[in-house]
């Protein structure tokens, strides 16, 4: 097909500004308010300018926009040797485990400051029953830097009133970049709804020179020139068809306007990216995909089929796990009781449900019990709005569905489903980039170290958050670290390259000229039907993500197939894949909202095709739950006990695939 | 659950500097339409629900109406943010109605000095393990 190209015949031609800084922080979700907050601190003392670009607007923005009911990384009394262990275990045996115990080292310190700044945390009374952020003021309760006790609803989980989560630790960033502004004179370094789509090599042909992005509210491109960049935005949602299809399609687990714009900025930067393989399927409420994590640890409520058997000990399923995935089925993993739910459901043996009434009855009485009638029942009352505030400050649309369906969780259990993939590196996935580990660790192998901290194989261009690689169950608190390791180990290297002067490859001409390409391919064929919705010549971006959704679903294991795929499966995925990747090239816009939409549904098609690759390349099947090779449906640690990683080349459209030594250094 | 405005309390944030809902959803949804100053939501089916349009609004002329395609009629759930605590009333299809009262923040909105108190980054500590604010943990 012929390649469309844009001369500004047809669309008008925008304002392109050049922004100079030393360090670019790309997103800015937990880990890029982070970053603003190492980074300035050290950038300030030097004189070096920080800039942050959102593509919304930072107060809620990112995975937390919408609040968190806990905060499921904290370390604490733990060791952080046994954090490597549980996320070992959760994600199959393969992490880096240098870059997990780097991020427990470091965790607590930004949960401490989330409190310091006005983040409500609950804590334990002396009745041993939890009281809130605001009552455990009140009652004098320490704060957790001098000791105080949190509520724990798991090992490393500790329970928040986290409705403002997102907005108080972008107020710390976004006071942090003032700073900065202060310090080196410069006008705005704080960037609200611009959405970059693309790295622009420097001429040396090494370094990213340029990120360069549009405003989603005025004709503007910005090119920004840094020194170093740190990506961290998140991981990809919408890649797979998801259940609900109509409205409710907005109704995903992780965040709707996650697009795997990282996994398309470091892939067109060329940085190696490790186990994009990986994926997660949360078990959650079904629709209306409200945490299921308080109910399970808190409350202790049982998920059964419902026939009320607890699938995860029935035998033969169990005894089929154990046969297929070993000792991994054993240790019982996230992805193993997805199986094993999976299977309950193969059976016919759905709806699957959370037993909420039982769990509160039995509470209930342990609390008459325990306390008397009134008392008992107080405390209740109390364990009832902690169950509804769990849904209210992460998932509302999940308390309206309860609302609307009549449920109420003491008389009637919940169906719980597991939901279409996501591609993410923060919560309980790690699809994502290959990065430098901090290397002081003892046991630490040569190859997980290349200078920087969480620098990807590019020189200069750092990660955190979602799209780092191969070290998952950061969550919001290790990310918001995350970003701040990234953030510090970035200024070190500005430092070393003072030198450095960013030369993109591309002109400012160029770059205006391929950011506004869908809007000269609509205004240029628009009239050519009644209808501009329905024309031959282009594709709107929302036909590109259904052909991108049905692709993935059908071929690459998603939910139209229970997450089965296969090599011949894939393949003739990725031949329909190639074929929408080059009609991304007539990618259409009408307004600005559609250009976002058109580049967001590119990015996801990136990430979509590294996923498919990487499966096709792992010939086992290592997160079952999540997905199975039905061509290789094992685990075979003697040849997959490994790293997977690749390297796309973007001129060429061509991957590079390896297999890397995974360590253990924790025993 | 898509947002949706109300036309008669919707008046496009005239008084304001920005329009509220559009500035903050973060998804991109929420527009004001010039000709008739009145928000609305142009993608329904890729809201979020995530209620931050709702919560902003000085008119409280934002709300939600459950998907259409899993949910039943005749739910709502209402936000009141204030500066400390958020109020939220539920009402059950059944009109059954629960309240509850959750604390948000326990400082005051802009009171954040993020680097007050804090020591001096520590540049021969640059590349070794640790953030400005302390050294790495150790066991």
């Amino acid at each position: 097909m012929e390649k469309e190209t844009c001369t500004f015949s047809y669309c008008k031609k925008p304002e392109v500004t050049e922004v100079d800084c030393d360090l670019l922080i790309m997103g800015g979700g937990m880990a890029g308010c982070g970053a603003a907050f190492e980074a300035c601190r050290w950038a300030n003392a030097k004189g070096l300018k920080v800039v942050m670009v959102d593509k919304a607007a930072t107060d809620r923005s990112g995975a937390v926009a919408m609040g968190l009911s806990a905060i499921n990384t904290y370390v604490g009394e733990n060791k952080v040797a046994d954090y490597v262990k549980y996320v070992r275990n959760d994600l199959m045996g393969i992490i880096r485990e240098d870059l997990v115990f780097d991020l427990g080292r470091h965790v607590d310190d930004s949960i401490e400051l989330f409190e310091e700044w006005g983040l409500p945390i609950w804590k334990k009374g002396d009745d041993g029953f939890s009281m809130d952020g605001h009552q455990a003021i009140a009652a004098g309760k320490k704060s957790l830097k001098d000791g105080g006790t949190p509520v724990r609803t798991g090992k490393w989980q500790i329970m928040i009133n986290g409705e403002s989560y997102k907005v108080i630790v972008a107020e710390a960033a976004k006071k942090a970049l003032e700073t900065n502004r202060t310090a080196t004179g410069m006008a705005q370094n704080h960037y609200e709804r611009v959405f970059i789509v693309k790295a622009v090599m420097d001429t040396n042909g090494k370094n990213v020179a340029a990120a360069i992005g549009f405003s989603t509210r005025e004709n503007k491109i910005y090119s920004f020139k840094a020194k170093a960049m740190l990506c961290a935005t998140a991981g990809a949602v919408n890649c797979f068809r998801p259940r609900s299809v109509g409205e409710g399609m907005g109704r995903t687990w992780y965040p709707v306007f996650c697009a795997g714009s990282g996994y398309a900025f470091g892939m067109q930067a060329g940085a190696e990216l490790t186990l994009m393989e990986n994926r997660f399927v949360p078990a959650r409420f079904k629709d209306g995909y409200g945490p299921v994590g308080a109910w399970f640890l808190f409350f202790k409520a049982k998920a059964t089929d419902s026939y009320g058997e607890d699938y995860c000990t029935n035998k033969e399923y169990f005894d089929d796990a154990v046969a297929r995935y070993g000792d991994y089925a054993k240790n019982m993993g996230t992805a193993i009781r997805n199986h094993l739910m999976m299977r309950a459901m193969r059976d016919g043996k759905g709806p699957i449900l959370m037993q909420t009434p039982a769990a509160l009855e039995i509470i209930s009485k342990n609390m008459k019990e325990k306390l008397g009638e009134k008392e008992g029942a107080k405390q209740v009352k109390h364990l009832e709005a902690e169950a509804w505030e769990d849904f209210l400050d992460m998932a509302i649309g999940q308390a309206s569905l309860w609302a609307a369906r009549n449920i109420e969780p003491d008389k009637v259990p919940s169906e719980i489903m597991p939901t279409e993939p996501y591609l993410l590196g923060s919560h309980a996935g790690c699809a994502g980039f290959w990065v430098s580990g901090p290397g002081d660790l003892p046991g630490t192998p040569e190859h997980y170290t290349w200078g920087y901290n969480r620098m990807t194989t590019v020189p200069g261009l750092f990660m955190a958050g979602d799209v780092v690689g191969a070290s998952g169950h950061k969550f919001s608190s290790g990310s918001h670290a995350e970003g701040r390791m990234a953030a510090k180990a970035a200024i070190a290297y500005i430092l070393d390259n003072a030198g450095y002067k960013p030369t993109p490859k591309l002109s400012l001409d160029e770059i205006a000229a391929e950011l506004y390409l869908p809007f000269e391919i609509y205004e240029k064929y628009k009239v050519y039907t009644t209808d501009p919705v329905i024309n031959p010549n282009y594709i709107g971006p929302k036909a590109l993500q259904a052909r991108l959704m049905k692709i993935a679903d059908e071929y690459f294991g998603g939910c139209a197939t229970w997450y089965m795929t296969s090599k011949t499966m894939l393949d003739e995925g990725l031949r329909q894949l190639d074929m929408l990747k080059e009609d991304a090239n007539k990618m259409a816009a009408k307004d600005l909202h559609e250009l976002l939409r058109c580049f967001e549904n590119y990015h996801r098609i990136l990430s979509v095709e590294a996923h498919a690759r990487h499966i096709l390349f792992r010939e086992e099947s290592r997160y079952p739950g999540y997905y199975y090779r039905g061509d290789f449906n094992k685990i075979d640690d003697a040849n997959w006990k490994c790293f997977t990683n690749s390297k796309y080349n973007v001129e060429a459209n061509t991957w590079e695939f390896k297999k890397v030594p995974y360590v253990q250094m924790y025993p | 659950m898509p947002s949706f405005v109300i036309t008669e309390k919707c008046d496009g944030c005239k008084a304001g500097d920005k329009t509220a809902c559009q500035y903050i959803c973060p998804h991109d949804l929420m527009i004001l339409d010039r000709e008739t100053m009145k928000a609305y939501n142009q993608e329904p089916e890729q809201c979020w629900e995530c209620f931050n349009c709702v919560k902003i609004c000085p008119q409280q002329a934002v709300e939600v109406r459950g998907y259409s395609d899993f949910v039943p009629l005749g739910s709502q759930t209402i936000p009141l943010r204030g500066s400390d605590n958020i109020m939220w009333t539920i009402k059950f299809r059944s009109g059954l109605i629960k309240r509850f009262k959750f604390p948000i923040r326990t400082t005051v909105e802009g009171a954040v000095d993020p680097y007050a108190g804090k020591p001096e980054p520590d540049f021969a500590s640059v590349k070794k393990p640790g953030l400005f604010t302390k050294p790495a943990r150790t066991e």
